[in-house]
């Protein structure tokens, strides 16, 4: 058994005390910077970066079949329940949309075609500011300093649903009821969900404590790239170099960490 | 003073009852979607917030309201409204349990609710809303009631809760600032990312408050034996009178932006509202019918010869009342939810179970009020009567 993953995001010891001393204006302006002391035990070759952010070639995923895959991976290793029939209910950490859904400040009437064809991956961007965290109530959603990870505690979570109006990708479902019984299979390994909190992507921060890649970046048959955005050698920085990429919403500040080659 | 609210004759107690028989129902529905979850309500992952946040974010401006007679009283030394502050008041405080209480029946994990308050998180508008909301109940439970004590002994109320009053006029606005906040400082949506959504609660809060507040003196006169005052109405009219204008004035100012710089983003919400997006539009009829009443609300509250009959004044009052909700409650939070982020339509139907639980609550609203009330217009009879 793996000790490592099976503790994942245990709270250990919290204190509220000092986070209470903080200034305002300083928790105003690092928009709630600072997650409330989880660990998340990591393994001996845990992966390391400052901001981990993500780069989907596009142009290699062409079709709904190539996207299957990929989103069947991350659903089935974090226990998504995935055969709730009412749409209000479900429950989705990434999934396929068409390109002026996804970009719906860059839509051109009159597009590329093999792009407005194309499905695009929608997930959370752990965006570099996120203003899911800055709303969140409780710090049950924060952002993991080490590595700019947007994270959720799922047992301090109260189900308040600010953060699902604060993010503006849509990125975050709510149980609305009970999932486990619509689990397909159910990944020991990592935890199920119970009704009334939120959940979404969580970019495998559970793999990258053991030093594995993204549940999808491995299904996506090279597709998507992993890495840390402020090491200039990493491949997601090589790819940034090389390619013109766009991002969602970048307008509005949230600075998202995924990027898109089209 | 308790004591005044156990004395009542049969309409106070059957009254009471049925308040407790609705009261009753919602909560049946409340273990129903505590065992269930928040899926028995119409909700979505799209539109994340219904009913329950638009009920509470309408009755926080009711609680607001009251600070229209609180603050002319204490502020402008105008005596006419010593007689009803305390109506005031008591209905910030029936208001304020009934936003609690939809607070805590929207959320996911009810047990946790304390997590605000044992995390307390800074950069969160909902930490500052939930000191905001219960500094405001504490502050009206305080004076009220010892205002109201001293009354019924013919002294002059204690020194001490002088800053306090002082204090409790600003804390009325900030309830429905801090409320706006949790709405409009999100990036994305569109609908609420406006400064001028605070003013327009407040000023839609002043309508709905004391018009409110007129319907309660004008039953109070009719079924008690204390008389609010015909002058204390007819001010109280005035104020209607202005906020509704102002009201309606904010609003167009939004439609003057929206639609002036064609902005798709500002305008798409406004145009689900108003005419339907992409072929779905159940507010439509709603949306309109809210335009209508608060018009005809401003006719018969800025028009003299139907603001000084009170009957055609308390017609004006029930417009606005309606108008500012559907307003508020229906319009704003479903309209900032619709079209979702990826601009999708997904509508928001409230269920009935929904319905019932927001019912329930009402109903404790109303059982407090009563309550606070009775032993209100008690005091003022021995005294006054
Ligand atoms: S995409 Fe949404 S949920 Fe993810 S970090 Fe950004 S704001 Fe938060
Ligand atoms: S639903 Fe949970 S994670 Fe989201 S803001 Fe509320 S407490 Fe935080």
């Amino acid at each position: 058994m793996n000790n490592s993953r099976r503790r994942f995001l245990q709270i250990a010891g919290v204190s509220a005390l000092g986070l209470g001393a903080k200034p305002v204006l300083d928790a105003f302006a690092a928009g709630g910077g600072e997650g409330p002391g989880f660990h998340v035990a990591r393994g001996e070759d845990a992966l390391d970066a400052k901001q981990w952010a993500m780069v989907i070639d596009t142009r290699q995923l062409q079709s709904s079949a190539d996207l299957e895959p990929i989103v069947e991976a991350c659903h089935k290793v974090h226990n998504v329940p995935t055969t709730i029939v009412n749409k209000n209910h479900e429950i989705k950490w990434i999934w396929e949309a068409h390109y002026h859904n996804a970009f719906t400040d860059k839509t051109n009437p009159f597009l590329n075609e093999s792009v407005e064809h194309r499905p695009f991956l929608l997930l959370c961007n752990h965006c570099e500011n996120p203003p899911c965290v800055r709303a969140c109530p409780t710090k049950a959603t924060f952002k993991r300093e080490r590595d700019g990870i947007v994270l959720m505690d799922f047992h301090r979570c109260i189900g308040c649903r600010f953060c699902m109006a604060a993010c503006p990708f849509g990125a975050r479902s709510f149980n609305f009821r009970d999932p486990r019984p619509f689990i397909q299979e159910t990944n020991k390994q990592f935890p199920t969900r119970a009704k009334g909190v939120v959940e979404k992507c969580n970019f495998c921060a559970e793999r990258l404590a053991v030093g594995k890649m993204p549940a999808c970046v491995e299904a996506s048959n090279g597709a998507i790239a992993f890495g840390d955005l402020y090491d200039e050698h990493s491949e997601v920085r090589e790819l940034l170099k090389e390619n013109y990429t766009i991002r969602r919403k970048q307008t509005l500040g949230t600075e998202p960490a995924v990027y898109y080659i089209v | 003073m308790l004591e005044l609210a156990v004395k009542g004759n049969k309409w106070y107690w059957g009254w009471m009852v049925v308040l407790l028989g609705v009261i009753g129902a919602g909560f049946g529905l409340y273990l129903m979607q505590l065992k269930f979850g928040l899926g028995i309500t119409g909700m979505s992952r799209d539109v994340s917030w219904g009913f329950y946040i638009a009920n509470f974010t309408y009755l926080v401006g009711v609680a607001a309201g009251g600070v229209m007679v609180v603050l002319p009283f204490y502020l402008h030394d105008y005596k006419a409204y010593g007689k009803i502050t305390i109506l005031g008041e008591f209905l910030a405080i029936a208001a304020i349990v009934m936003c609690l209480l939809f607070i805590l029946v929207d959320l996911g994990v009810p047990t946790r609710a304390l997590n605000v308050l044992l995390y307390p998180t800074l950069n969160s508008v909902l930490f500052y809303d939930a000191i905001v909301l219960n500094g405001y109940l504490f502050l009206n439970l305080v004076i009220g009631w010892n205002v109201l004590e001293a009354e019924r002994n013919g002294v002059h109320y204690q020194s001490w809760l002088k800053p306090l009053i002082y204090i409790s006029i600003p804390w009325a606005v900030s309830i429905h600032t801090v409320t706006a906040y949790l709405y409009c400082g999100l990036p994305g949506r569109h609908f609420w990312l406006t400064a001028v959504l605070a003013p327009r609660f407040l000023a839609s809060a002043f309508a709905a408050g004391p018009a409110l507040l007129i319907l309660l003196c004008l039953f109070i006169r009719r079924f008690t034996n204390f008389d609010p005052g015909r002058q204390q109405i007819q001010t109280l009219a005035k104020t209607v009178a202005y906020a509704i204008c102002i009201n309606v004035f904010f609003f167009l100012c939004e439609i003057f932006v929206a639609f002036y710089s064609q902005i798709p983003g500002h305008m798409d919400h406004i145009k689900y509202l108003f005419v339907g997006l992409h072929g779905h539009g159940v507010l439509v009829p709603w949306m309109w019918a809210s335009m209508i009443l608060m018009t005809v609300g401003i006719v018969l509250t800025v028009t003299p010869a139907t603001r000084k009959n009170e009957t055609s004044l308390a017609i004006a009052c029930i417009v606005i009342i309606m108008g500012t909700w559907i307003d508020k409650g229906l319009g704003m939070i479903s309209g900032g939810f619709v079209p979702n982020p990826m601009h999708e339509v997904n509508e928001y139907i409230p269920t009935l179970p929904e319905i019932g639980i927001t019912l329930g609550v009402y109903a404790m609203g109303a059982l407090v009020l009563t309550v606070l009330y009775k032993m209100a217009v008690g005091v003022k009879e021995e005294v006054h009567g």
